[in-house]
C-alpha cells in the first residue's frame, strides 16, 4: 500500500515554476531517494509536502488521507516528520529536551498540572525521559543527554535531528541532505543508522542527497528532478544508468 | 532533572534567607526607615522582572510595554479594593487582598492576551515598538478614566469628573489623572515576599515543564518547532499572557502599598518598562535568579548612593550599570573570569595535593 501519493504537484513563485507536475508514489517501508542538481526544486518539494508552502496545484495523500494545503503542525500530526538541510535544532535546550519536544503531542499533561507539579506531571515526565533516552540510545547519544544541543559535534547534531523527528512517531520520514558536510566514515555510519531506523521503526523514508555513494548504497527507488520537472523515476540502478540523468548531472 | 530542581531550590532559598535577614534587621532596629520603605518596591520590581524574563528570555520576544500590564493590574485591583472598602466594610482585609490579586492578575492577563493576538505576529524591533505603544496607550487611557458608583448605579466618563453627574463627589472612585485615592494599605514586605516566591514557583515550574520546553523550542527555532507539531501561536500567546498576568500581580502589590495611585510616566510609562528590561538584561536573559538579584540591587543602589555621594549618584548608578554589563558579557572579561576561576581551582588543587603528601 502506498504511504505517500503525490499527483500533479506544482508551485510557482511569481513567474518561476519551481516545481511542475511532480508525481511520486512511495510504498510502505521503502527507502526512496530524491536527487537532482542544485536548484532543481528538491527542498521545495519537501516544503510542499510539509506544508511550509501551499501548492498551486496538485494533491498530496498520506496513508489515504488528503493533506494538501494543511498547516505544518497538522501535517506533522498526520504523520510526516522531517530534518533540515541546514540543521535546525533547539540550540539552548539539552539533547534530551530536544527529543522531548518531539514527544510533545504524544505524552501530554495540562499547563496547570505542570505548574502545580501534580502526580501526573512526574509520571508523564518519567515516561517521556524513558522514551527519549531509548531513542537517543538508537543514535548512540545517550551519554550526551544533558549536553546543550549547540555543543554537539556536527555529525551528532544531524543524528539528533533525526531522533527528534522520529519522536513525533511519523509514518513518513523526510531527510534533507543527511550526509551534507560529513566525511566518508561518518557517511558510512549514517547509512547504517538509516538502514537500522527503517528496520527498527518499520519506517518509510524519503531522502534528498547529493552523495551518490549513499544514494546508490541505500535507496531502492529514485526520482530525479531537474529544473522543477521529473526527469526520471524508477529502480536505483536503472535510474543511475539512464543517459538523461548522467547528462543532467555531468553535462554532455 | 535533579540539577534544575536544585537550582530552583537555591533561587527560592536565596529569597527566603534574604527575607529572614531583613526581618532580623527590622526586629533589632538596624534598618533605616528609608530602607524599610524600599522593601515592598523591591518585591514589586523583582516580580515584574521575573515576569518580563518569561517574555524576553524564555519566549525570546522583546516587549517594551510591561509597565502597561502593571498599570492594568494596579488600577483594576485598587478599584476593587476601594469599592469593597466603601460598600462592604466588613470584608476581612486578607480575603479582600487575595481577591484583588486574582482580579489584577486576571485582567492584566486578559489584556496580555488581547494585545498579544495582533502584536505577536510581529518580530524583533517591530514587536518592541508596538508593545511600547500599547503600554503608553494603557497608561494614557487610565489617565482620562473617570468612574464612580452611587445608589443610581455606575457612572462612567472619559471627559472629566463633572461629566459623571454624581451628586456626591466622594463616590468617585477613579478620578482621571488624580487616580485612585484611599486604596487600603494591604501590601507589606511579607506579602511581597510570598507573592515573589509564588511568582518564582509559577515561572520556574512552567519553564521546566512540557509547555516551557515548547516555548523555548519556539524561541530557539520556530520553523523546527512547527515541524515537530508545536502550535506556535498558542504557546506564544500563553507565555505572553502569563507574563502579563504576573506583571499585573506586581501592579497589585504596588497599588496597595500607596494611598494614592496615579498613572504617571514615572511609574507606568515606558521609562519604567525599560527599567524592568534593564533588570532582565543585567540579570541575564532567561536567568530567573539573575532577574531577582538585579532588580533588588538596582532598586537599592540609588538610595544607598544617596547617603554617600548625593550629587553624582545617578552618574555612579550609570557607571555601575556599564561595569556590570561589561563584567557579564564582554568577551575579554569572560576570558579573564575563566582564567581567574581556573587559577583559583589549580591553587586549591595544589593545596589539596600538598596536604595529601604531608
Amino acid at each position: 500500500m502506498a504511504i505517500l501519493e503525490v499527483k500533479n504537484l506544482s508551485i510557482s513563485f511569481g513567474g518561476l515554476r519551481a516545481v511542475d507536475d511532480f508525481n511520486i508514489t512511495i510504498e510502505k517501508g521503502r527507502l526512496y531517494g530524491l536527487i537532482g542538481p542544485n536548484g532543481a526544486g528538491k527542498t521545495t518539494v519537501f516544503n510542499l509536502l510539509t506544508g511550509v508552502y501551499k501548492p498551486s496545484e496538485g494533491i498530496i495523500t498520506l496513508d489515504g488521507q488528503n493533506i494538501t494545503g494543511k498547516k505544518t503542525i497538522d501535517i506533522n500530526r498526520a504523520g510526516i516528520a522531517r530534518t533540515f538541510q541546514n540543521i535546525r535544532l533547539f540550540k539552548e535546550l539539552t539533547v534530551l529536551d530536544n527529543v522531548k519536544v518531539g514527544l510533545h503531542n504524544h505524552k501530554q499533561y495540562g499547563t496547570l498540572t505542570g505548574i502545580l507539579r501534580l502526580p501526573k506531571f512526574h509520571k508523564t515526565e518519567k515516561a517521556m525521559n524513558q522514551e527519549a533516552l531509548e531513542l537517543l540510545k538508537v543514535f548512540g547519544l545517550e551519554n550526551e543527554a544533558d549536553t546543550l544541543a549547540s555543543n554537539l559535534p556536527y555529525g551528532k547534531q544531524r543524528k539528533l535531528e533525526i531522533a527528534r523527528a522520529l519522536a513525533t512517531k511519523p509514518k513518513l520520514l523526510l531527510l534533507d541532505e543527511p550526509a551534507a558536510g560529513m566525511n566518508p566514515n561518518e557517511t558510512q555510519e549514517l547509512m547504517d543508522t538509516i538502514r537500522f531506523v527503517r528496520k527498527h521503526f518499520d519506517m518509510t523514508i524519503l531522502l534528498i542527497e547529493h552523495d551518490m555513494k549513499l544514494v546508490s548504497g541505500i535507496c531502492e527507488e529514485l526520482t530525479v528532478l531537474n529544473f522543477g520537472h521529473v526527469l526520471c523515476q524508477g529502480k536505483t540502478t536503472d535510474v543511475l544508468n539512464n543517459p538523461e540523468v548522467i547528462k543532467a548531472y555531468l553535462g554532455e | 532533572m535533579k540539577k534544575t530542581v536544585r537550582s530552583n531550590l537555591i533561587t527560592i532559598g536565596i529569597v527566603v534567607i534574604a527575607y529572614i535577614i531583613v526581618q532580623i534587621l527590622i526586629s533589632t532596629g538596624n534598618i533605616s526607615s528609608l530602607m524599610k520603605g524600599l522593601l515592598v518596591p523591591m518585591c514589586v520590581y523583582a516580580i515584574a522582572a521575573v515576569s518580563l524574563n518569561l517574555t524576553v528570555g524564555i519566549l525570546g520576544e522583546l516587549s517594551l510595554g510591561h509597565a502597561g500590564f502593571m498599570c492594568v493590574g494596579a488600577f483594576s485591583s485598587a478599584f476593587f479594593s476601594k469599592c469593597m472598602k466603601m460598600f462592604v466594610p466588613g470584608m476581612p482585609a486578607g480575603v479582600r487582598f487575595l481577591i484583588a490579586i486574582l482580579i489584577g492578575a486576571a485582567l492584566a492577563g486578559l489584556f496580555g492576551l488581547l494585545i498579544g493576538i495582533p502584536v505577536l505576529r510581529l518580530k524583533g524591533d517591530y514587536l518592541a515598538i508596538v508593545t511600547l505603544a500599547f503600554g503608553e496607550i494603557i497608561k494614557n487611557i487610565v489617565n482620562i478614566l473617570y468612574l464612580g458608583i452611587d445608589e443610581n448605579g455606575v457612572h462612567f466618563s472619559m471627559k472629566n469628573s463633572l461629566d459623571l453627574n454624581m451628586e456626591n463627589s466622594d463616590n468617585i472612585i477613579i478620578n482621571g489623572a488624580q487616580g485612585i485615592t484611599g486604596t487600603p494599605n494591604d501590601s507589606n514586605f511579607t506579602v511581597g515576599i510570598i507573592l515573589l516566591v509564588v511568582t518564582l514557583l509559577i515561572v520556574l515550574n512552567l519553564i521546566h515543564s512540557r509547555d516551557g520546553r515548547a516555548i523555548m523550542a519556539i524561541r530557539d527555532n520556530t520553523i523546527a518547532a512547527e515541524s515537530v507539531g508545536i502550535p506556535v501561536t498558542k504557546y506564544k500567546l500563553m507565555a505572553f499572557s502569563i507574563s502579563a498576568a504576573l506583571a499585573g500581580v506586581a501592579g497589585v502589590l504596588y497599588a496597595h502599598n500607596l494611598s494614592t495611585l496615579t498613572a504617571l510616566p514615572k511609574n507606568f510609562g515606558y521609562n519604567q518598562s525599560i527599567m524592568i528590561l534593564v533588570f532582565v538584561v543585567l540579570g541575564g536573559m532567561g536567568n530567573i535568579r539573575g532577574s531577582v538579584i538585579a532588580a533588588v540591587v538596582l532598586t537599592l543602589l540609588p538610595e544607598l548612593l544617596r547617603g554617600v555621594v548625593s550629587d553624582s549618584r545617578m552618574l555612579i548608578y550609570a557607571i555601575v550599570l556599564i561595569v556590570i554589563m561589561l563584567f557579564n558579557w564582554a568577551p575579554a572579561c569572560l576570558e579573564w573570569r575563566e582564567k581567574v576561576a581556573a587559577s583559583v581551582k589549580t591553587k586549591l588543587g595544589k593545596k589539596n595535593v600538598s596536604k595529601e603528601v604531608q
